[in-house]
């Protein structure tokens, strides 16, 4: 997946769940990317925070950097 | 083949009342029937048949041939049983002497103007003037030319004197699959009024007077093609001579059998009788006793069936090294064992989730679930999708959120207790165009219809109907829209709150309210952001909230955008708010595309979900198919399309079995389907033509039609319908037998031997479908999933009692607004959709008649746009986004507001989906073809981008044939 779709994908995850009342947007953004990315996806992910994650809202690194 | 018992067919004259119960004496015989059912009907329900010409179950009693007269005691005369209602202690004598005489002179007087070629007449066989010419006995006509003058008559070319006859009028030969032959009419009127009561269209009227009343479509220089008539087929089913008559009866004759089953294209999944000779397809005819139809049907699934037969048909399987290579057919054995060798080929060099499937939601269930199955059990990775993904994975997503389910909540049925409508992304009348029929009958009759879209759709005003509101969105504002909707009801005190404590989370709800009272939703802040005026915004809220039952009807116009999912709950988010859940007439309602797309999400197609809508992460579900199948089922969820085309460009993903889907087509940003196609080492495609995708497969599986197998279809309602085959499958196999096939040739040891038992292995594994089998199906026609021990009939409409979820849960909704935003380079707005004559990619459609309708897309604009332009109707434009570039013609009009345009996406020669981009929605990666930013200017002909792919395409599919 080109960099630039794997941010915008990921942000509109966390950009969906900053709205909602009464929830931690990093724990439902990590839940949701569990539930539908492919392991592969979620690596590519978890690499490119761990190169900066240049580009991806806090909700998304931290919500990455939860992941097991 | 076992045929279905087809269940009583008889027309019992007129419609079916509900009422108190009145008892009458017909020839001797108590009878019981609801109020205001007339004679001829009580008659029949008796089994009497009361002769009759002008009246038809399927219309309102019209009264004019006065044959089905009757003898009532104590009133004068003899009345017209198919207008007379039946009241408490009638006595009716349906036969004696001044009955027989009337009816006798009636017939005469018909006949005397009609002509006496019976023998060689279409209709022979299957005519309601020659059934009751017998039934009256008529035996001589009387009628003489008076002195000196001739018996003026409609049907004689030329008088007796050789004078051409100024009555007599020329067949009407334009509409490709149907005849009017104005000889045999004898304006009795069912035409007219099938074309009113049932299809909604009023494309017919009766010219003239006594005499010379003729049936006539459109204007009087208009011809049936030039009129307004779509060619739903009503009329002609309608009309009992062989005035209107099918172009393939006149050619082939009556047929000798038929067999009950589903139209292949739309969601409305209509029923249908395959009427056949021997093993050749004559005719279809929609199925009366259909609950998703009613009786009626468009043009698609009753006449564009010549696919079936086209010569484009790939009849045998074909495999090639290289993309570049021709084509070769080659024995079912070799093609097989080439792809399951590659295929596993793959598997050991690049890894076991290197492969995986598209299941199509144009097969049956049986055969998708036998598709995902190959994936998880034989594949052992969960790479599967389908094109749900392109079209309503946000309803999954959205109401599962909500409601705890994806599920539709009605039945059509549904449609005929709604005071209020509201259709939001969608167009019926061409998408659903049989549910849009019987939408527009209850609009007729007084519903309110509120539209929200960014085109006048047809809905918007047409013969008879005219919405109430129509709210021109901008597109990608749905949920600031549906958001402002509900503060109108919310800030206004409209809501049903007795229905929100009882069945919602009331703390869900208390947050929610203080979200959409902010001033900030309200119709007045957004109407810039929407384009939609605030005042109609606030009409169209409070119709909704206080006209009664209220039902919402959605599209693709809903889901396909970057908050598709969003834009579903907040729908769901209305519905509960008015309280409009759970009974009749209310609900929400999203309108499926394809035939099966519905049955294809039911049966696992999704890489995260086991057949059932069940995550594969659960330990307790994939030990039940771990117990079915004998494998572990892949805890991990699998690729969707995008992902499997992006893991493809990346060198990851190699090999993937395509059923019956061109995702080069319909998918968006072609190019980059393309790429992900071309880097793949095994593409197997296995459909009925070399379609787009097919350009870029090394092994081709020719497939069978929806004539040629067994199995179910599951349409917009949960109802699963049979498909029944009616012929052998051209290409040798039915398709579930070809993934089978495949199956096997890698390893697996299924021996399936029908489809009822992959019916059999679903139910046993899918709690929902657990009461399904096919003779439960035979039994009742078909049944609404859940079909379980809770439900033994099917489950018409959802959440009756509580939510399936238990408490239905408010979901905030804050728009955002979408990336895809124009600028001076791309200034306008495109937003796709389809018509009436074509069916998605247009594969089936393409190679039928219906092309005189719709030869080539065009692109809908705006005058004021068009002007700045300099441009014309009919010119040819180029239409460029930052994706790619096309050209097709324009058609300007003010459908569209200013700064939208609008094309279809049913010829691959324009392929809009050059134009539209990866954007997608949040949560499903459901692609965002509504929107794209584009720029519009004068064209001279094809773009690089078309002339390349015409070239790549035409070499793509050369073909070495065997004996070469
Ligand atoms: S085919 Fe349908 S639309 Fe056309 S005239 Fe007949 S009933 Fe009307
Ligand atoms: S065309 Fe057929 S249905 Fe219509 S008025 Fe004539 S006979 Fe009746
Ligand atoms: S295309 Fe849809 S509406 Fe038309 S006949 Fe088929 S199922 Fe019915
Ligand atoms: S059938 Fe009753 S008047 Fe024609």
């Amino acid at each position: 997946m080109a960099p630039d779709k794997m941010i915008r994908m990921g942000n509109q995850i966390a950009a969906f769940f900053r709205t909602q009342p009464g929830i931690d947007p990093a724990v439902k953004t990590l839940e949701h990317i569990t539930d539908f990315w492919e392991p592969r996806m979620r690596q590519q992910l978890r690499d490119y925070v761990a190169d900066g994650g240049a580009g991806l809202d806090p909700e998304v690194i931290a919500a990455t950097k939860m992941m097991a | 083949m076992k045929d279905f018992i087809i269940p009583d067919d008889t027309d019992m004259g007129t419609p079916a009342k509900e009422g108190a119960p009145v008892s009458l004496i017909i020839d001797g015989f108590d009878v019981t029937v609801p109020e205001g059912t007339s004679v001829m009907r009580a008659a029949a329900e008796a089994g009497i048949k009361v002769p009759k010409l002008c009246a038809s179950d399927n219309l309102e009693a019209f009264g004019s041939c006065r044959l089905c007269a009757v003898e009532i005691e104590g009133r004068r005369g003899v009345p017209a049983s198919c207008t007379t209602p039946v009241a408490e202690g009638m006595v009716v004598r349906t036969q004696s002497e001044k009955v027989r005489k009337i009816r006798k002179g009636v017939m005469e007087l018909y006949i005397s103007d009609h002509p006496l070629d019976c023998l060689t007449c279409s209709a022979n066989g299957d005519c309601e003037l020659q059934d009751m010419a017998g039934a009256v006995g008529l035996r001589d006509v009387r009628y003489k030319a008076p002195e000196n003058k001739e018996l003026a008559n409609h049907f004689a070319t030329r008088n007796t004197s050789g004078e051409a006859n100024p009555e007599w009028i020329a067949k009407d030969d334009s509409n490709p699959y149907f005849t009017y032959d104005p000889s045999k009419c004898i304006v009795c009127n069912r035409c007219v009024r099938a074309c009113e009561e049932v299809q909604g269209t009023f494309a017919l009227t009766i010219s003239g007077r006594g005499f010379d009343s003729r049936v006539s479509a459109g204007a009087a220089d208009d011809s049936f093609l030039t009129s307004d008539c779509v060619s739903c087929g009503a009329c002609v089913q309608a009309c009992p001579t062989a005035t209107l008559q099918e172009k393939s009866i006149i050619e082939m004759g009556t047929p000798d059998k038929s067999v009950v089953t589903t139209c292949a294209y739309c969601g409305v999944g209509c029923s249908f009788k395959a009427e056949m000779q021997g093993d050749q397809l004559v005719r279809m005819v929609p199925y009366k006793h259909g609950k998703a139809n009613r009786g009626h049907s468009c043009v698609k699934g009753r006449f564009a069936y010549g696919y079936a037969s086209h010569k484009d048909r790939i009849l045998n399987p074909m495999i090639r090294d290289k993309i570049e290579d021709p084509w070769r057919e080659v024995s079912w054995d070799e093609a097989l064992s080439f792809a399951a060798k590659r295929m596993r080929g793959l598997q050991d060099t690049y890894g076991k989730k290197s492969i995986g499937v598209i299941t199509s939601s144009r097969c049956t269930n049986e055969e998708t679930f036998l598709v995902q199955k190959l994936t998880r059990a034989v594949f052992g990775n969960n790479n599967t999708d389908t094109c749900a993904r392109v079209c309503h994975s946000p309803t999954g997503y959205g109401l599962g959120q909500t409601f705890g389910t994806s599920a539709g909540t009605q039945d059509f049925d549904s449609v005929e207790h709604t005071d209020v409508v509201v259709v939001i992304g969608a167009n019926p009348t061409d998408g659903h165009p049989v549910f849009a029929s019987r939408l527009k009958k209850r609009l007729r009759a007084g519903a309110k219809l509120i539209v929200i879209d960014p085109r006048r759709i047809d809905l918007v005003k047409s013969a008879h109907i005219e919405a109430a509101h129509h709210l021109p969105l901008r597109p990608g504002t749905n949920v600031a829209v549906v958001t402002a909707l509900a503060h109108v009801i919310v800030t206004e005190g409209l809501m049903d709150e007795a229905f929100i404590r009882e069945r919602c989370d009331w703390d869900e709800f208390q947050t929610y309210a203080e979200f959409v009272s902010d001033p900030r939703h309200s119709p007045e802040a957004n109407e810039m952001l929407t384009g939609v005026p605030a005042s109609d915004l606030r009409a169209a809220a409070r119709t909704f909230a206080a006209g009664g039952n209220g039902a919402i009807y959605y599209g693709l116009g809903v889901t396909e955008h970057s908050q598709g999912s969003t834009t579903v709950m907040a729908i769901a988010n209305l519905a509960m708010l008015t309280g409009n859940i759970g009974r009749k007439g209310v609900g929400v309602n999203p309108l499926r595309g394809q035939n099966n797309v519905q049955g294809s999400c039911d049966m696992g197609s999704f890489p995260h979900e086991l057949p059932g809508y069940r995550h594969v992460k659960n330990p307790e579900v994939r030990d039940l198919f771990k117990e079915a199948w004998g494998v572990d089922i892949d805890p991990e969820p699998g690729l969707r399309i995008p992902n499997m085309l992006d893991a493809a460009v990346h060198g990851t993903f190699k090999g993937l079995y395509c059923q019956g889907e061109d995702i080069l087509q319909s998918d968006p940003d072609t190019k980059h389907v393309a790429a992900g196609l071309a880097a793949m080492d095994c593409v197997i495609v296995h459909d009925l033509f070399l379609n787009e995708t097919a350009n870029y497969a090394h092994v081709f599986l020719p497939g069978s039609t929806f004539l040629e197998k067994d199995g179910t279809f599951t349409n917009a309602e949960r109802r699963i319908n049979r498909v029944r085959k009616v012929m052998a499958p051209r290409n040798g196999y039915a398709d579930w037998e070809v993934t089978q096939l495949l199956a096997n040739a890698m390893g697996a040891d299924w021996t399936y031997t029908h489809p009822a038992e992959i019916m059999e292995e679903i139910a046993a594994t899918t709690p929902s479908f657990a009461g399904v089998d096919y003779a439960l199906l035979e039994e009742k026609g078909s049944v609404q999933w859940p079909c379980n021990e809770d439900h033994p009939d099917g489950t018409p409409l959802m959440h009756v009692d509580g939510f399936v979820r238990g408490k239905g849960r408010f979901i905030v909704t804050e728009y955002v607004a979408t990336d895809e935003k124009t600028g001076p380079r791309f200034p306008l707005l495109l937003t796709t959709g389809r018509i009436l004559s074509q069916y998605n990619v247009g594969a089936q459609t393409r190679r039928t008649d219906n092309v005189v309708w719709h030869e080539e897309d065009l692109l809908e604009i705006h005058p004021h746009d068009a002007e700045n332009r300099g441009l014309k109707d009919g010119d040819w434009v180029k239409l460029a986004s930052r994706s790619g570039e096309t050209t097709l013609r324009a058609t300007v009009t003010d459908r569209v507001s200013p700064g939208v345009v609008y094309t279809t996406f049913h010829h691959p020669d324009t392929q809009a989906n050059v134009i539209t981009t990866d954007y997608s929605d949040w949560a499903t990666n459901c692609p965002e073809y509504k929107v794209t930013a584009v720029q519009i200017s004068p064209s001279n002909g094809p773009t690089d981008w078309q002339e390349d792919y015409a070239a790549q395409a035409s070499k793509a599919r050369r073909i070495v044939s065997a004996a070469e």
